[in-house]
């Protein structure tokens, strides 16, 4: 369990100084995929240099399976780097070195014999499905492949966590899918706890069961993925969930009331659920935005309807949609 | 002019001094280069890395005094024009040698000249490197000697090689130079035929024979740096 209690990170730049981070606390359990969510500069890269102590918290702790990483001497750090391991969106593999030599590195400095370290290369270059990539360097390989080996190198030390800093950030979205799903079975197969810091929406949904949004070095919003993503409270939580701004749609028809339907893991998915109302309750509801996202077999996310005649409609509505489990209405009153 | 310069006599003359002394100077001129700059380098590199992770937010941060002696002494030799270093060096090379004249006194100011440039050039060649790979290397607990000997200097051997070769190139320049202050090779044979005794043609040939040299370091050198660079292999 990794446990960040009241983590402040101050930079001094001249006379001023930066607070990144600010009074973080947030608990990661074992075996989790941990989403770290945020605009760029929400400090959540120094964050995750926070929990293997590449930058040095200016308060609070970090404490990984009940090691204050704080308290640790340089060389009990270093010891205890091999069990926090992290990619980076660079990749950053040494380029002078192949493909092997490179997953070597890390157990190099461990000081692991060499035949014993190669045969580790070679099993993990099998895990991450580059069998075939042994001698190639770096600069031979695409992005995607690049960040494969960057895996295999630091999953090298067998390490607990693997700290991912926007590691899918430079590849493009089909790439972004099959390192995920990597992220993933490594974690399945492992029980690594995954900490993946993003600031992509689409990674948090894909891979993550829990997710704290950061924003100007606060954490506004913490929990399961699919609780945050049906029902964003806070703003920042809200522009990350909806983008393009569910609350500046068209104004509102003559006697038209509008309603947020939240799908927080309903099992709506064969439902063509507006259909079905506008048959049976005889309700052609206008669907103003929606942004629905199957996440297994459930349903997440949240819809914005337009009811005609609302005076009389309304309840109907709210009561048809209510009825299936999981489904929240709720009124948006203007100027909502 | 012309025909003054390539008379019969003159040819003649040319060609028996060539026979008679250029195979030992470009020999002399060949071997003080290639020991000097390897000396220079031996001093000068592990200098260079200490210019960069000695500073304040590097690898292994060092005390300010020290990085501020290093700077100041390197800068101050830098300064000297060769010519006049090797003079000022005279007692220095009696000293270590037995003698200040000869081809082996000359390696000692080419020395003390090239292992601030070696140093400054090392440097630069380390700077190239992406911070990033340094951050990785911490990340999977690294000690700073680690860093130094497993990521930053093995990571930046072609620019290294790159450098060496300038650094060879421009210390065979002043090996030409150390002729007038008695050392040896194809710079003492240019200025005592060339300068003292006008006799221009000798002078000519032993440039054309220092040009061919330098191309020489430069095209291995050029050639050693693409061949050691993993990042061009396709």
């Amino acid at each position: 369990m990794i446990e960040i209690r009241n983590l402040t990170k101050s930079f001094q730049s001249g006379n001023d100084t930066v607070e990144a981070l600010k009074n973080v606390s947030l608990t990661i359990p074992d075996g989790d995929i941990y989403g770290i969510i945020g605009m760029s500069g929400a400090g959540k890269s120094t964050l995750v240099r926070c929990i293997n102590m590449l930058e040095r918290p200016t308060s609070g702790t970090v404490i990984i399976d009940g090691q204050d990483m704080g308290s640790l001497s340089t060389a009990e750090l270093r010891a205890a780097r091999r069990n926090i391991t992290m990619i980076f969106q660079g990749f950053n593999l040494l380029m002078q070195r192949d493909c092997l030599s490179n997953i070597c590195f890390p157990l190099e400095l461990a000081g692991v014999k060499k035949a014993a370290a190669k045969k580790r290369a070679l099993e993990l270059l099998e895990v991450v499905g580059l069998p075939d990539k042994a001698k190639a360097y770096p600069a031979q390989l695409s992005g995607g492949q690049q960040q494969r080996i960057a895996i295999a190198r630091a999953l090298a030390t067998n390490p607990k966590v693997l700290l991912c800093d926007e590691a899918t950030s430079a590849l493009d979205p089909k790439t972004t899918h099959s390192i995920l799903n990597l992220i993933r079975d490594i974690n399945r197969e492992l029980g690594i706890t995954a900490i993946v810091i993003t600031h992509q929406m689409s990674v948090v949904e894909e891979i993550c069961q829990h997710v704290a949004i950061l924003d100007n070095g606060v954490v506004v919003e913490e929990g399961e993925v699919g609780t945050i993503f049906a029902n964003p409270q806070s703003p920042e939580a809200k522009r990350l969930v909806f983008p393009d701004g569910s609350n500046e749609i068209l104004p509102a028809e003559p006697g038209e009331k509008r309603i947020r339907v939240v799908f927080n893991g309903a099992l709506a998915t064969g439902t063509p659920l507006i259909a079905t109302m506008a048959m049976e309750e005889n309700i052609a509801a206008n669907i103003l935005f929606a942004s629905t996202r199957s996440i297994g077999d459930k349903v997440y996310g949240n819809m914005l309807l337009g009811i005609p005649d609302g005076e009389k409609n309304l309840p109907k509505a709210a009561a048809y949609l209510q009825s299936i489990a999981d489904v929240v209405v709720e009124e948006v009153l203007p100027n909502a | 002019m012309l025909d003054k310069l390539f008379s019969s006599q003159a040819v003649a003359e040319a060609l028996r001094i060539i026979q008679n002394e250029f195979p030992l100077a470009v020999w002399e001129t060949f071997y003080v280069t290639v020991i000097s700059t390897a000396i220079a380098i031996v001093i000068g590199l592990p200098l260079g890395v200490m210019l960069v992770v000695g500073e304040k937010n590097g690898v292994l941060p060092l005390p300010k005094w020290l990085m501020h002696v290093l700077n100041v002494v390197i800068n101050l030799l830098r300064s000297v024009p060769f010519l006049i270093l090797m003079i000022m060096l005279i007692p220095f090379t009696r000293l270590i040698v037995g003698t200040s004249v000869g081809t082996v006194a000359s390696i000692v100011p080419l020395v003390i000249a090239a292992f601030p440039f070696v140093a400054r050039l090392a440097e630069s060649s380390l700077r190239e490197l992406n911070p990033n790979i340094i951050e990785t290397a911490q990340s999977m607990g690294a000690s700073p000697m680690q860093i130094i000997v497993r990521v930053m200097i093995p990571e930046s051997i072609p620019s290294l090689l790159s450098n060496a070769t300038i650094s060879i190139t421009t210390i065979l320049g002043y090996s030409a130079m150390s002729g007038i202050c008695g050392g040896g090779g194809l710079g003492k044979i240019a200025i005592n035929y060339g300068y003292y005794r006008y006799k221009y043609l000798v002078m000519l040939l032993a440039v054309i024979l220092l040009i061919i040299l330098v191309q020489i370091f430069q095209s291995v050198g050029t050639r050693l740096a693409t061949k050691a660079d993993k990042r061009l292999k396709n």
